[in-house]
């Protein structure tokens, strides 16, 4: 038996700069917030959920069942089940799906998933040598094994190793990386200045308007998005030195992601739990699909949503004219640049397999209320803090409205998925 | 705590301002609690509808001590309040029945004690208006005299108000709900309201809108009117919005960040209350500012804000719910409760322009109630006087330890004494309790 999996809502704490005002917050902490706001929207104090999946990517050993953990921390009742999701920053959207697919499949009948991610708290671990030498102390049975082993420290060993969001594969930063794309593709910098500007300018306006109003709820005394320059220009942008492919880089601290704090969720449903609960309806989730590219061969890093969108749209029978809105995650200006250029790219696309290009888009329909240049992007929460974005912008433009998201993460991976106005 | 605050709580410094006649102010029975000695029952004339609602509440009752002129008898023990059926007073000489009955009372009250008087308001002729008027200051006099949390209030009937009609507000008085409600009079009118019981939840399975949730006396109306049963849908603006999630959750409510000021707030509401599809029986317009400053420093912006938030947006959001067109709207049989203030009622330095809004709250009370007394919506307001909360905490204190003890309990009140209050007017059974301003101020010296 197959169900309608719907999107009644969602909430994140607004999105910060990392050691901002969160650095001391941890992603348990962040993760109940966002919890306990979507509870307190939604009425949901005391209720048990199906299953909550949520994931960091930068996560403390000890957070092993980080997930379950904030639940325990919420509102939701405690036997509500939880389990944690890691797709890199494609996570928010990966455990949308993972939950729509069991409320699809008549597993469970309601649902939150989300992501949380904090580059403030982030895990630091020892150095392997030094890790090597306490696991062997503790292990010792005798004080004077136990003091050998101390004795073979050195100062060297004592330097903590902080994650790193290089590719393991190439020993390139994602940055590293996208300056190859931007460079291959002939982005230039202005492109990339005026998607920035564009942004902030958009973020800044959906927050006057009242939008988030019902999307974000404040935590530890931050009311909006903290890294949204409103003001921001250009002219402003272009005075910025690169920080990407070289002195002749293009791209620069303006039109790359900040490296953030905060959490999202999503409150996810199947059709007729929503209408007996009396929830509302913004849309359903219509399919999803997730991509990979050979980057350690050679392909640009952040180009797996070409593939993933055009292996969805024909397993749909859709068009990118089909869509009403886009949603593409900037995790670079030049990211969504190549994704656009890319999908309109007959010979780039018909190597990924797909039958010829998959066309282009109205600009205007494109991150309509900003995307992460000026949100911010917490790994693993910008796939939750788009999903009820563009639902609920899909639910003002009527019934039947198609949205399109588009997602890239590291390894190579893009996810994307579609939603349409219920 | 200041220095002077710290000192002056101090177990030492306890000890001198009792020497100096500060003296600790009494501890206040509060919740449904009734008092612990006798209830007494006396009446002038042979009025019944004392004696008929006490029995609905189930409440048994004793004989009064009736003072002979000029002997003092006692009561022996303490009692636990002094309910008076004056329903059939009409003559400036039954006044003397009266005295009789308090003065033995009074000296025999228990802490938290209750004077109560049940009077006609509608009389026949001079004499009877002017003994009716008598009661009220009696009654205003009897509040200043008692002491140890005691209090009195005079309760207004019509000719043919019933037990039914008068159980909650005779429940109220007596109950440790009304403890900070002090040397107040209001009115209790006729209606077919059939009740035989008070319930301890009577806003079980209906929804009620409490604006200014997020802290202070709004977050303690949620939880009061919560703990009465009701599903509550709890507004502040955005910014607040943690603190009201937290209040959302603790009491089982849904969080809505909302500026009530916006033009479309009463649809907000109503689309909210539409989603839910449960009706909605009451609002509670709770949320308010203050922009204080002496008239002649007054600008139109101190002035707009002020009046935009306390009156003029719950006026608009009013229209929206009571439309009946309004999907999501008012019931009928619906309640509507204000927050005005004794500021208002009476006139505070500095604040002209919030006296002006809450004052304006009671009279969009009064005109209210009359126009939709056709679909049994009551309307009606308190008033608190000097309450605990954050806002009132900023008082320098030296100032805020005068405001405190300048009403007849000696201490300021608690947000929860407002919110009983409220969660009373809200009470399906208090339909006959309609128009109505209520001071929640400990009988503050200042105001009407
Ligand atoms: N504390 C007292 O002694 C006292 C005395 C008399 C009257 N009052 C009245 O009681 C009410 C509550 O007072 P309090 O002491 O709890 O104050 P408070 O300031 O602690 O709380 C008021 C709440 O109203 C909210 N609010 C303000 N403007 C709003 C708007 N435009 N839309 C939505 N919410 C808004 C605030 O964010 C706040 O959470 C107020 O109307 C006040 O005037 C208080």
């Amino acid at each position: 038996m197959s169900h309608n999996a719907v999107v009644i809502g969602g909430n994140r704490i607004p999105f910060a700069k990392s050691n901002g005002p969160y650095a001391d917050a941890s992603n348990h902490d962040m993760l109940t917030a966002a919890l306990d706001g979507l509870v307190a929207r939604y009425g949901l104090s005391g209720a048990r959920m199906g299953e909550v999946a949520a994931g960091a990517v930068l996560k403390h050993p000890s957070d092993f069942n980080l997930t379950r953990e904030a639940v325990l921390s919420s509102a939701l009742a405690a036997n509500t089940p939880a389990c944690d999701l890691q797709q890199a920053c494609g996570t928010g959207l990966e455990t949308t799906v993972y939950i729509a697919n069991k409320i699809a499949l008549g597993q469970i009948d309601s649902g939150i998933s989300g992501g949380v991610d904090s580059t403030s708290d982030a895990p630091i671990t020892v150095s392997d040598p030094l890790r090597r030498i306490l696991l062997k102390a503790s292990a010792a049975r005798s004080a004077a094994d136990r003091m050998k082993a101390f004795a073979q420290v050195r100062p060297r060993h004592l330097a903590p190793k902080a994650p790193s969001v290089t590719e393991p594969r190439t020993g390139l930063s994602m940055g590293e990386h996208q300056a190859l794309t931007t460079e291959a593709w002939g982005i230039t910098r202005e492109e990339q200045d005026t998607i920035a500007e564009a942004s902030h300018h958009k973020l800044a306006q959906a927050w006057e308007d009242g939008f988030f109003d019902d999307l974000v709820t404040p935590y530890l005394g931050v009311a909006r998005d903290a890294i949204l320059r409103p003001d921001t220009s250009v002219e402003k942008l272009a005075k910025l030195k690169p920080v990407f492919g070289g002195p002749q880089g293009t791209m620069t601290a303006g039109n790359s992601t900040a490296l953030s704090d905060g959490a999202a969720t999503v409150l996810l449903a199947s059709e007729e739990w929503a209408k007996e609960h009396n929830q509302p309806i913004l849309a359903r989730i219509v399919d999803a699909e997730v991509a990979a590219v050979d980057h350690p061969g050679g392909a640009d890093l952040l180009l797996g949503p070409v593939a993933a969108a055009g292996r969805m749209l024909a397993r749909q029978g859709l068009t990118l004219d089909d869509f009403a809105l886009v949603e593409i995650h900037e995790a670079f200006a030049s990211t969504v640049a190549t994704t656009l250029k890319a999908w309109n790219d007959e010979d780039y696309c018909r190597g990924l397999g797909l039958d010829g290009a998959l066309g282009t888009i109205d600009p205007s329909i494109l991150n309509v209320t900003g995307s992460s240049l000026a949100a911010g992007h917490p790994f693993a929460a910008t796939g939750a803090r788009i999903v009820p974005t563009l639902a609920k912008l899909l639910q003002e433009r009527g019934p039947g409205s198609r949205g399109l998201i588009s997602m890239c993460a590291a390894g190579g991976q893009g996810v994307v998925a579609i939603l349409e106005a219920v | 705590m200041s220095i002077l605050e710290k000192t002056f709580t101090s177990a030492p410094g306890r000890a001198i301002s009792r020497k100096a006649g500060l003296k600790d102010p009494p501890r206040l029975r509060r919740g449904r609690t009734w008092p612990s000695g006798a209830i007494i029952h006396g009446t002038i004339g042979d009025g019944s509808l004392v004696a008929d609602t006490l029995h609905l509440l189930g409440r048994a009752v004793e004989e009064p001590v009736v003072d002979a002129g000029t002997d003092a008898p006692g009561y022996g023990q303490k009692i636990g309040a002094l309910v008076v059926d004056a329903t059939e007073l009409t003559s400036i000489s039954q006044l003397e029945r009266l005295r009789a009955l308090l003065r033995p009372a009074v000296r025999g009250i228990e802490r938290s004690g209750r004077i109560i008087i049940v009077a006609r308001e509608d009389h026949d002729g001079w004499e009877a208006a002017a003994a009716a008027r008598a009661l009220d200051g009696i009654n205003r006099t009897v509040a200043k005299e008692l002491r140890g949390g005691a209090t009195s209030t005079l309760v207004w009937v019509a000719g043919d108000t019933t037990a039914s009609d008068l159980l909650t507000t005779l429940g109220f008085a007596l109950q440790g709900r009304s403890a900070f409600v002090d040397g107040q009079a209001w009115k209790v009118a006729s209606t077919a309201t059939k009740i035989d019981d008070l319930v301890t939840a009577p806003l079980a399975g209906r929804t009620v809108i409490v604006t200014g949730a997020a802290r202070g006396i709004g977050a303690q109306i949620a939880r009061v009117v919560a703990r009465d049963g009701a599903e509550v849908i709890a507004v502040d603006i955005p910014p607040a919005g943690e603190q009201l999630a937290a209040v959302a959750n603790e009491v089982g409510g849904i969080a809505i960040q909302l500026d009530i000021t916006q033009a479309d707030a009463g649809a907000v509401l109503a689309q909210h209350v539409a989603q839910r599809g449960r009706g909605l029986h009451g609002i509670v317009h709770n949320a308010g500012i203050t922009r204080d400053k002496m008239l002649v420093n007054t600008d139109t912006a101190r002035w707009e804000s002020v009046l935009e938030v306390n009156l003029a947006a719950q006026m608009r959001i009013n229209e929206v719910l009571l439309d009946p067109d309004t999907d999501g709207g008012l019931d009928d049989g619906g309640r509507i409760v204000g927050v005005a203030s004794t500021s208002g009622l009476a006139g505070n330095k500095g604040q002209t322009n919030y006296a002006a809004s809450k004052a304006g709250v009671a009279g969009l009370v009064i005109a209210m109630s009359s126009d939709l007394a056709s679909r049994e919506i009551t309307v009606n307001a308190v008033a608190p006087g000097f309450i605990e909360t954050e806002m009132t905490g900023k008082i320098p204190f030296v100032q805020r330890e005068i405001f405190r003890r300048s009403n007849s309990l000696d201490q300021g009140g608690r947000p929860v004494d407002v919110a009983e209050t409220i969660s009373y007017l809200l009470d399906p059974g208090s339909q006959a309790v309609t128009g109505q301003v209520i001071r929640v101020c400990g009988q503050n010296l200042v105001g009407a």
